[in-house]
């Protein structure tokens, strides 16, 4: 660290800059605000809190990033304890207790799919044993306190809105009289209830987060404003992967406000007593990086590298007896080949992290996906124990993936070791987009044999990806990376013989999580190819899938609703056309139809969105409804616009400006439809929502061109009426 | 370095800064009021919209120089108990999402409806410029119409 003279004479009171005169301040956080419980509220498990008032806390282990987790869950917890939902604060479960307490909230991230189908999707369906267990545990316990209370059989008790009664005498007590007593009783065989008595689950609850978000107070990482805090401004090398060699500290160490320069593995830090100050003295700053042949990197070279391995066997994933000889002996054979490239997250909040490091502590406030392993990155970075790190997790503004890798909080916790005082380090949108993590590019050839009858006889696929595995752990050379060919490799389609084979083919951009992860690629170049086959075949696309999903009674019922609600039989208007596609991931099923156009400056247009879903149960309707349209809305971003360029291995786009991604203007109408279906199943909703959108546009846009296109994004190209 | 006067939220406020700095950074960073997002820098975003006389201005390309002399106000200030008729429709349609862009996408929101009582579509499509990552954009077209019949125009 290089500090300037000023900053030593400099008082921590005015660090944060500016004098202030008759002006009442927001107060300053020294949390997040989520921490709600009063002293004297009674813990009944680690999951909730019931003061003697009877306000219930309710704690959530996952991260709010806009799916409405915060209220999600907290229902299921609510329903089994029987209590009034106005009555309901919630608050983070803390991943400091979770390590003390022997993981007793078990997985706190809430991430990318890690696992065959669990991660970010799969919460709810994690979730739901673990929170209907703790609910009934707890309102076992009151109904135990009451009846020692009254001293009458446990069995004469029931719990209902917040009290317990007893049936006999009609006395009841609420909660807030019981709690004391019920945190020290123990309880046995805990029940959980029966779906036809859910009293809160399945209605459309409001979401606990939304008055915090209308009128300012909620916190996200960004808003934490700590006593003695300075900011600080990054500048990463602009050619991905190259690393610091120096800098002229002496050029930019007199400007205003600034504290002190700190090197990064990767780029430089400028700390100053305003964001603003940090961010002018980081753009004056000269810098001399290191780098290899990464300047040599082209996303046309990319490309060209991925088509090529197209033509070179891959790994054998799945491969029927006689494939090759039915393909090579069919009357016709389609081949095609799909490409999409390398896509940001662009979280409306870009990347930031507070830390405030002292000699026993390490104190973290930022949006994370991952609190735990912000924990294992902060002390091993730090060499402290585990439990002298505390992680204060924020409103995170967006994450889709994106807050579940560390990359800048271990920046931060780098630059706040040095200065030794509160530091928030925030990347300009810029340094977000340019020094991202990003959606992997993929490419796909697909081959279909089919015979004079307009059957398909034999099928492969063969994926070319950057493995985000790979790219971790290092594991999967010369194997398969079984994430980056979902969708693929677990084809639902009943074609055989057929062979499944896949290639990795990793670049030095680096690769991560992004909503619905490797579904967004496969299911882009799967469903485009179904309609090809359902073309080459002369079908209708839905009879197409019809047909060859026979032993998916579940995925054609979902079929049927689509065709019937999207209207699909029915004429289109002139100059419109009708797309659609299907998706399973995250134990939910999603089919949409996109009704597109194109305008007279050649470019697509899409007017409406039916999403048929069969997600199982629904925990709360409205906010199932909201994950679908907004994973459409985000498909959509990616289909019509989206693309990161590389370019002497730089990320060419670097703002909203040049990554251009939906706005109103470009928002189709959403008719969105849930099946209601006897099961047990409680699919995940936040990504299933986001890989179909593509094909169904490109598919409905082919109808107008005549033309497939099959490289993404569709801005690309100038599209033409046939 | 000079001392700027500027009027946030009904109420005068003296700063020593640079005049060039943009308004965003001054509300966020010397008057933390953080309601107020950084999203782009460049006014492409609007998650840093906040009222100038009333008019909607994107605060990260607003000096604080050029904003001396207005009425400035944000989030914090567009209504006592958050009973606006805008944050009433957004409450009642459960709008946000993540939440980081709506504080923008409000006071975009009600900038438009003081100007225009009740927008059509396609104004609401020229007026609100403002990006949601999370696409809450059919809920906000929805809470506009709402906040318009709310407010009796």
């Amino acid at each position: 660290m290089t500090v300037t003279r000023r900053f030593l004479i400099k008082s921590m009171a005015t660090a944060t800059g500016g004098m202030l005169l008759g002006f009442r301040l927001p107060l300053l956080a020294s949390a997040t605000p989520y921490q709600t419980a009063g002293a004297s509220a009674s813990e009944l498990n680690a999951w909730i809190l019931i003061d003697s008032d009877s306000t219930i806390t309710l704690r959530v282990a996952q991260s709010e990033m806009g799916q409405g987790i915060m209220t999600a869950l907290p229902m299921i917890l609510a329903d089994e304890l029987e209590v009034d939902w106005s009555l309901v604060k919630v608050e983070y479960a803390d991943v400091s207790e979770n390590l003390q307490r022997g993981g007793v909230y078990q997985s706190m991230t809430t991430a990318g799919s890690r696992a065959v189908d669990t991660g970010i999707d799969g919460t709810i369906g994690r979730s739901m044993p673990l929170l209907q267990q703790a609910g009934a545990e707890a309102r076992m316990k009151l109904i135990k306190a009451a009846a020692e209370t009254w001293s009458v059989d446990g069995d004469e008790c029931y719990a209902d809105f917040g009290k317990v009664y007893h049936r006999p005498t009609r006395r009841s007590l609420p909660y807030g009289e019981l709690t004391a007593i019920a945190a020290e009783v123990s309880v046995a065989n805990v029940k959980i209830k029966e779906s036809r008595d859910f009293s809160l689950i399945g209605f459309s609850a409001s979401r606990v987060d939304t008055p915090a978000k209308v009128d300012g107070s909620a916190i996200f990482g960004m808003d934490v404003r700590l006593e003695g805090m300075v900011y600080a401004a990054v500048k990463h090398c602009p050619i991905l992967g190259g690393k610091l060699r120096g800098f002229r500290f002496n050029a930019v160490r007199n400007m205003p406000g600034v504290i002190a320069a700190v090197r990064l593995d990767t780029g430089v830090a400028i700390v100053a007593d305003t964001f603003w100050h940090a961010t002018q003295a980081v753009d004056k700053l000269a810098v001399q990086w290191d780098v290899g042949d990464e300047n040599k990197a082209y996303t046309e070279k990319f490309r060209n590298e991925f088509y090529a391995a197209l033509a070179e066997p891959g790994t054998i994933v799945r491969s029927d007896k006689d494939t090759e000889a039915a393909l090579e002996t069919a009357e016709t054979i389609l081949v095609s080949d799909y490409f999409v490239p390398y896509l940001a997250h662009a979280c409306m909040e870009p990347m930031n992290c507070t830390v405030h490091v002292t000699d026993d502590q390490v104190d973290i406030w930022a949006g994370v996906q991952d609190p735990q392993s912000v924990v294992e990155v902060a002390a091993e970075f730090s060499g402290k124990p585990k439990a002298a790190i505390r992680v204060h997790n924020c409103y995170l503004g967006g994450g889709f993936g994106r807050r579940s890798n560390n990359d800048f909080v271990l920046e931060a916790l780098t630059i706040a070791a040095e200065v030794r005082l509160p530091v928030q380090m925030i990347w300009s949108r810029e340094e977000d987009m340019r020094s991202g993590q990003y959606r992997p590019m993929a490419a796909v050839r697909f081959k279909a044999g089919i015979d004079l009858d307009k059957n398909i006889v034999a099928y492969s696929n063969h994926s070319v990806a950057h493995s985000i595995r790979q790219d971790q752990d290092g594991t999967v050379v010369g194997a398969i990376d079984d994430i980056s060919l979902k969708g693929l490799a677990d084809l639902p389609y009943n074609l055989s013989p057929r062979e499944i084979s896949a290639t990795i083919k990793n670049t030095h951009v680096p690769a991560w999580w992004w909503r619905s992860s490797s579904y967004s690629q496969n299911t882009f170049a799967l469903e485009c190819f179904i309609d090809e086959m359902a073309a080459a075949t002369k079908m209708d696309p839905i009879g197409f899938r019809r047909k060859y999903l026979a032993d998916r009674p579940d995925m054609i019922e979902v079929l049927n609703e689509l065709e019937r609600l999207s209207g699909w039989k029915s004429r289109s208007s002139k100059g419109f056309a009708r797309g659609m596609a299907i998706h399973e991931s995250a134990g939910s099923i999603v089919a949409q139809v996109a009704e597109v156009s194109v305008n007279s400056s050649g470019q697509a247009k899409v007017h409406r969105i039916v999403s048929v879903v069969d997600c199982g149960n629904l925990v709360n309707p409205q906010i199932a409804k909201s994950q679908i349209e907004s994973g459409v809305v985000f498909g959509l971003s990616a289909v019509l616009f989206g693309k990161i360029t590389i370019e002497q291995g730089k990320v060419l786009e670097d703002n909203f400006d040049t990554y251009r991604v939906m706005e109103m203007a470009d928002t189709p109408v959403m008719e969105t439809h849930f099946l209601s279906t006897m099961s047990d199943r409680w699919g995940g909703l936040g990504e299933p929502g986001v890989p179909a959108v593509a094909p169904a546009v490109v598919n409905a846009l082919f109808k107008i061109t005549g033309r497939r296109i099959r490289s993404l994004p569709v801005s690309d190209y100038y599209l033409s009426r046939r | 370095m000079s001392v700027i006067t500027l009027k946030v939220n009904g109420q005068s406020v003296e700063i020593d800064i640079e005049p060039e700095t943009p308004l965003l950074w001054v509300l966020r960073d010397n008057l933390n009021l953080t309601g107020t997002k950084y999203g782009c820098g460049i006014g492409q975003c609007g998650s840093c919209t906040v009222h100038l006389n009333g008019h909607a201005v994107r605060s990260c390309t607003t000096t604080a120089a050029d904003a001396q002399n207005f009425e400035i106000v944000t989030i914090e200030g567009l209504s006592e108990n958050a009973d606006h008729p805008v944050q009433k429709a957004w409450i009642e349609g459960d709008v946000p999402q993540c939440g980081y862009c709506q504080s923008g996408q409000i006071m975009a929101a009600a900038a438009l409806l003081r100007q225009t009582k009740s927008p059509s579509d396609d104004e609401i499509d020229s007026a609100m410029t403002n990006i949601c990552r999370c696409g809450t954009y059919p809920g906000i077209r929805a809470a506009i119409k709402q906040a318009a019949l709310g407010q009796g125009g």
